[in-house]
């Protein structure tokens, strides 16, 4: 299954809903893509709801730091929602759970930005 | 699947996707347990992405070969490259605070998560990269054999 994206917005915040797999090609240029043109439309609190990704892979993750490092350095906010125990996992071993801003439930993620 | 078997395909991104499907095909027809064969399938792509780009750079005249080998106690994967060879010294720790935030380096790492053994021998031909999975319970001889 090819990665799908939606995005949505609730109260000021951007979520991008993902759908599918997060790989090397198709499925990390849509990620990259999706937040640099949230983030030049001046949409710089971005929730990423990872909660229907079943794979991901390293290309994958380095997508998704970049992305939160590309948010942050442009003054912006990037949330983690709902992640699958997959990618938790590969966040686990990969020392990367720590770093993201990971959350389980969509209002109060919403909520929590500054 | 036989003994074992060997495919030769081109550098291109499709071979990363048909590497780890035949991944996940042989190793769920061996018997491995649902978690191992996400471990495997994964090792495998990211094996693969590396002989595609960085061994071969997409290079319509390189070839990668995958070969699978199951014995009673082992599933052995090699993925060769026909690149410049890569020094081991210069991969980073994905793990050391200073590389946290790199957004690549994490596929030797994933595979050295994920399998029992892995061997990458450089030479300036190719990489050889060796995966190996042991098993664990059931012996692997494929779906028939399991009870």
């Amino acid at each position: 299954m090819s990665m799908k994206l939606n995005t949505r917005q609730v109260d000021g915040v951007t979520i991008v809903d993902c759908s599918g797999r997060i790989t090397l090609g198709e499925g990390s240029v849509m990620m990259r893509d999706t937040v640099r043109d949230l983030l030049s439309k001046g949409n710089k609190k971005i929730i990423l709801n990872l909660g229907e990704v079943n794979y991901i892979d390293s290309s994958g993750i380095g997508e998704l730091v970049s992305a939160f490092t590309t948010t942050k350095n442009q003054g912006g906010e990037l949330k983690l929602l709902h992640l699958t125990k997959k990618v938790h996992d590969l966040l686990q071993i990969t020392k990367l759970y720590t770093v993201f801003d990971v959350k389980d439930d969509e209002a109060a993620a919403v909520k929590g930005f500054k | 699947m036989e003994q074992s078997v060997s495919y030769t395909l081109d550098s291109t991104l499709e071979t990363v996707d048909h590497a780890e499907e035949k991944a996940t095909r042989i190793a769920t027809d061996l018997g491995f347990g649902e978690d191992e064969v996400m471990q495997i399938s994964m090792a495998v792509r990211e094996g693969a992405v590396n002989a595609v780009l960085h061994g071969n750079a997409y290079s319509p005249d390189k070839k990668v070969i995958l070969s699978f080998e199951h014995t009673p106690e082992d599933l052995v994967i090699t993925i060769r490259d026909q690149g410049k060879g890569i020094d081991l010294a210069q991969i980073p720790n994905p793990l050391a605070p200073e590389n946290l935030l790199k957004t690549s380096g994490r596929g030797i790492f994933l595979m050295r998560s994920f399998m029992d053994v892995v061997e990458i021998r450089p030479s300036h031909t190719g990489t050889e990269l060796k995966l190996i999975k042991h098993v664990h319970g059931q012996s692997v001889g494929g779906k028939e054999g399991s009870q």
